[in-house]
C-alpha cells in the first residue's frame, strides 16, 4: 500500500475512534447520572414519601407530600396559563401572519426567550409580581413557570401547523368554512399529536425548574394550598435539603430527585413517541 | 319536496345572515386572541427588560460603571460595596472551559451519529443524548455536588496539579489545593449539560448537506474524516457556529447546576481548581435573603447577564437563520 494512502487511513481510523469515544462519553454520563439517582433514591421510595410532609430538621420521619402537591399545583397552573397563550401565539405566526414583519420579529424574540436564563425569568416575576403583591406566593411561581412554557409551546405549535398541507385548508375554505373554523377544525386536528407533543415538552421543561421558583414561590415546610402564600415544591425543597447537614434530608433530596427525573424523562419519551407517530404517518 | 324547500326558503335568509355574522364575529375574535397572544411575547421581553432596569436602578445610580471592575463584594459593609468583576469572571471562565470540552465532544458525537453509526444504533444513541438535555439542571447540580466533585478532587485535580507543578503559566492555572467546590467542576458539569444542544443542532445541520456532495467526495476516494473536514463542516460552518453560540448562551445563564459546586467565592483566583462564583449562582444563593442596595446590585448582575446572553443568543439565531435560507434555496 502506498504510504500516503496508509497515512490518510491511519488518520481516518484515529478520528473515527475519537468520534466513537465521544459518543460513548456522552452516553456514559447519562448512564452514570441515572445509576447514581436510582442507587441513592430508591431506598427512600416508600409510601411515606407520598403521604407524609417534609420533616423538621433532625427528624428521621417524613416524606415529600407537601412538596409533590405544591409542584403539581404550580406546574398545572403554569402550563394552564402558558400553554393556551403559546398555542394561540403559535397559531397567529403559522396561520395569519406567515409573511408578516411582526411574525419574524416575534419568532426571533421567542427563540431568544426559549433559551433565556431561567433565573432571569425569576427576577422578572419577582419585580413584576412579588414586589407589588408584597410577598412570595404560589401564584408568582406559577406565572414564572408560565413565562417559560410560552416560548416552548409557541415554537412547536408554529412548526407543527406549518407542516399541515395547505391543500387541506384550501379545501375547507372552498366549502365555505370561515378562517377561524378552518384553523380550529382542520389545522388543529391535523396537527393534534404535534401540538400535544409541544405541551408535554413544555411540562417536562418546567417540572424540574428550580431557579425561577427560588424567589417567587419560595418554599415552606408544611402542607398548604393557598395560592397567595409561599408553597412547598419539589425542586426548591431538594435545593434546600441537599446542602443540609441532616442525613435524612439528603435521603429525601435523592428520592425527590429520582421522582422528578423519572417524571421528566417519561414526559420527554412520551412526547418523542407521539412526535415519531406523527412523522411516520 | 316542494314543502321542504319552502321551509328552507322561509328559514334560509334569516339563518344565513345570523350564521354569517356569527362566523364573522368568531373569526374576528379568534384573530385578535391569537394576535394578542403573539404580541404578549414582545410584552414579556419588554417586561423583563423594564423590571430589570427598574430593579437595578438604585445600584446603577450608586456604583455606576465602577460596578463592572470592582472585585470586592461586601453587601453587609456600611455602605455596602458591590462589584461584578468576580461573578463576571466566573461566568466567562466556566463557560469558556465548558465550551472547550463540549464543542469537540459534541461535534464528535454528531459525526458519529451522521457518518459512522450503524442504522440500528442511531435512534438509541440520539435519544440518550437528547434525554441528557431533558434532565433538570438541579439534578446535574446535585450529582456534581455528591458524586463528581469528590471524584474530581480525589483523582483528576491532584493529578493535574502534580503534572503542571512548576510550569510557568499552566502551573498557576492548575494550582492546588484540590477542592470539591471549584470553577473547573462547575465547567465540567456545564459541558455535560450543553453537549446535547451542540450535538442535536450539528446533526440537524449535517443533514442539510446534499448527499451528492458527500457521494462525490467519497467517489474520488476521500476517507470519512476527509469528507467531514472538507465537505460537511465547510458546508455547515455557519450552522455549527450558531449551535455553539446557542449552547454558550445556555452555559452563561445556567444556574442550578453551577450553584452547588462552584463554592460561591467572589474572589478571583488564577487557579481553575479554586472556588469562584457566576452571576446566576450569586443571584440564586443570595437573592432571597437580600434587600435594599444588595438586592438592587443582584438585579443589576441579572441585567448584565441578560444583556450578555441576549447578544449571544441573537447572534446564534441570526447565523442559524442564514443557514436555513441557504438550505431553503
Amino acid at each position: 500500500m502506498n504510504p500516503i494512502y496508509a497515512r490518510r487511513r491511519r488518520k481516518d481510523i484515529v478520528i473515527r475512534g475519537l468520534c466513537i469515544a465521544a459518543a460513548a462519553f456522552g452516553v456514559t454520563w447519562l448512564a452514570l447520572i441515572l445509576a447514581t439517582l436510582l442507587y441513592n433514591g430508591i431506598a427512600g421510595l416508600n409510601l411515606d414519601l407520598f403521604i407524609a410532609d417534609t420533616p423538621p430538621p433532625g427528624s428521621t420521619e417524613g416524606g415529600l407530600r407537601n412538596a409533590i402537591v405544591g409542584s403539581l399545583i404550580m406546574t398545572v397552573i403554569g402550563v394552564g396559563i402558558g400553554a393556551p397563550l403559546g398555542l394561540f401565539a403559535g397559531t397567529y405566526l403559522a396561520e395569519y401572519g406567515r409573511n408578516d414583519r411582526l411574525t419574524s420579529v416575534i419568532r426571533f424574540i421567542n427563540d431568544i426567550l426559549l433559551s433565556a436564563p431561567s433565573i432571569i425569568i425569576g427576577l422578572f416575576i419577582y419585580g413584576a409580581v412579588v414586589v407589588p403583591m408584597r410577598g412570595f406566593s404560589a401564584i408568582a411561581g406559577s406565572l414564572a413557570l408560565a413565562v417559560i412554557v410560552i416560548p416552548v409551546v409557541l415554537r412547536t405549535t408554529e412548526d407543527m401547523l406549518l407542516l399541515v398541507p395547505n391543500a387541506l385548508r384550501e379545501a375547507a375554505s372552498a366549502l365555505g368554512l370561515p378562517r377561524s373554523l378552518v384553523i380550529k377544525r382542520i389545522a388543529y386536528r391535523a396537527a393534534r399529536s404535534g401540538l400535544i407533543t409541544g405541551v408535554l415538552l413544555a411540562t417536562a421543561r418546567v417540572a424540574g425548574e428550580t431557579a425561577p421558583l427560588l424567589f417567587t414561590a419560595l418554599s415552606n415546610q408544611f402542607f398548604s394550598l393557598g395560592l397567595n402564600k409561599t408553597m412547598a415544591n419539589l425542586p426548591v425543597t431538594i435545593n434546600n435539603f441537599v446542602q443540609s447537614p441532616y442525613a435524612y434530608w439528603k435521603q429525601l433530596a435523592w428520592s425527590g430527585a429520582l421522582l422528578i427525573t423519572i417524571t421528566v424523562l417519561a414526559l420527554n419519551i412520551g412526547a418523542r413517541i407521539l412526535g415519531a407517530e406523527r412523522t411516520a404517518k | 319536496m316542494a314543502v321542504e324547500s319552502n321551509v328552507i326558503d322561509a328559514a334560509g335568509p334569516y339563518d344565513r345572515a345570523k350564521a354569517l355574522s356569527a362566523f364573522k364575529l368568531g373569526d374576528l375574535t379568534f384573530y385578535w386572541i391569537t394576535r394578542l397572544s403573539a404580541i404578549s411575547v414582545l410584552l414579556i421581553l419588554g417586561g423583563i427588560i423594564l423590571s430589570l432596569i427598574v430593579g437595578a436602578f438604585p445600584a446603577i445610580k450608586e456604583y455606576g460603571f465602577a460596578f463592572l471592575w470592582t472585585q470586592r463584594w461586601a453587601p453587609s459593609a456600611d455602605p455596602p460595596v458591590l462589584g461584578a468583576l468576580g461573578p463576571m469572571y466566573g461566568t466567562l471562565v466556566t463557560s469558556f472551559i465548558a465550551m472547550l470540552i463540549a464543542i469537540p465532544v459534541g461535534l464528535g458525537i454528531a459525526i458519529f451519529l451522521t457518518e459512522l453509526c450503524p442504522q440500528w444504533l442511531r435512534r438509541p444513541i440520539g435519544m440518550a443524548v437528547e434525554l441528557l438535555a431533558g434532565i433538570p439542571s438541579i439534578i446535574y447540580g446535585m450529582w456534581g455536588f455528591f458524586v463528581l466533585g469528590p471524584f474530581l478532587a480525589n483523582t483528576f485535580q491532584p493529578f493535574m496539579i502534580k503534572i503542571f507543578d512548576g510550569v510557568p503559566v499552566l502551573g498557576a492555572i492548575f494550582a492546588g489545593p484540590p477542592s470539591y467546590l471549584s470553577l473547573f467542576n462547575a465547567a465540567l458539569i456545564l459541558a455535560i449539560m450543553v453537549l446535547p444542544f451542540i450535538t442535536s443542532i450539528s446533526v440537524d445541520v449535517f443533514k442539510t448537506v446534499p448527499p451528492v456532495l458527500k457521494e462525490a467526495a467519497y467517489g474520488v476516494g476521500c476517507t470519512t474524516w476527509e469528507v467531514v473536514r472538507s465537505v460537511v463542516i465547510p458546508y455547515t460552518r455557519v450552522g455549527i457556529i450558531g449551535g455553539v453560540m446557542l449552547a454558550l448562551g445556555r452555559a452563561l445563564g445556567e444556574t442550578m447546576a453551577v450553584t452547588f459546586i462552584i463554592g460561591n467565592s467572589f474572589r478571583i483566583s488564577s487557579s481553575i481548581f479554586a472556588p469562584g462564583t457566576t452571576i446566576s449562582a450569586a443571584i440564586a444563593s443570595e437573592f432571597a435573603e437580600s434587600d435594599g442596595l444588595h438586592q438592587s446590585g443582584l438585579i443589576l448582575l441579572g441585567l448584565l447577564l441578560f444583556v450578555l446572553t441576549f447578544f449571544v443568543l441573537a447572534a446564534a439565531r441570526l447565523m442559524l437563520l442564514r443557514l436555513e435560507k441557504k438550505a431553503g434555496k
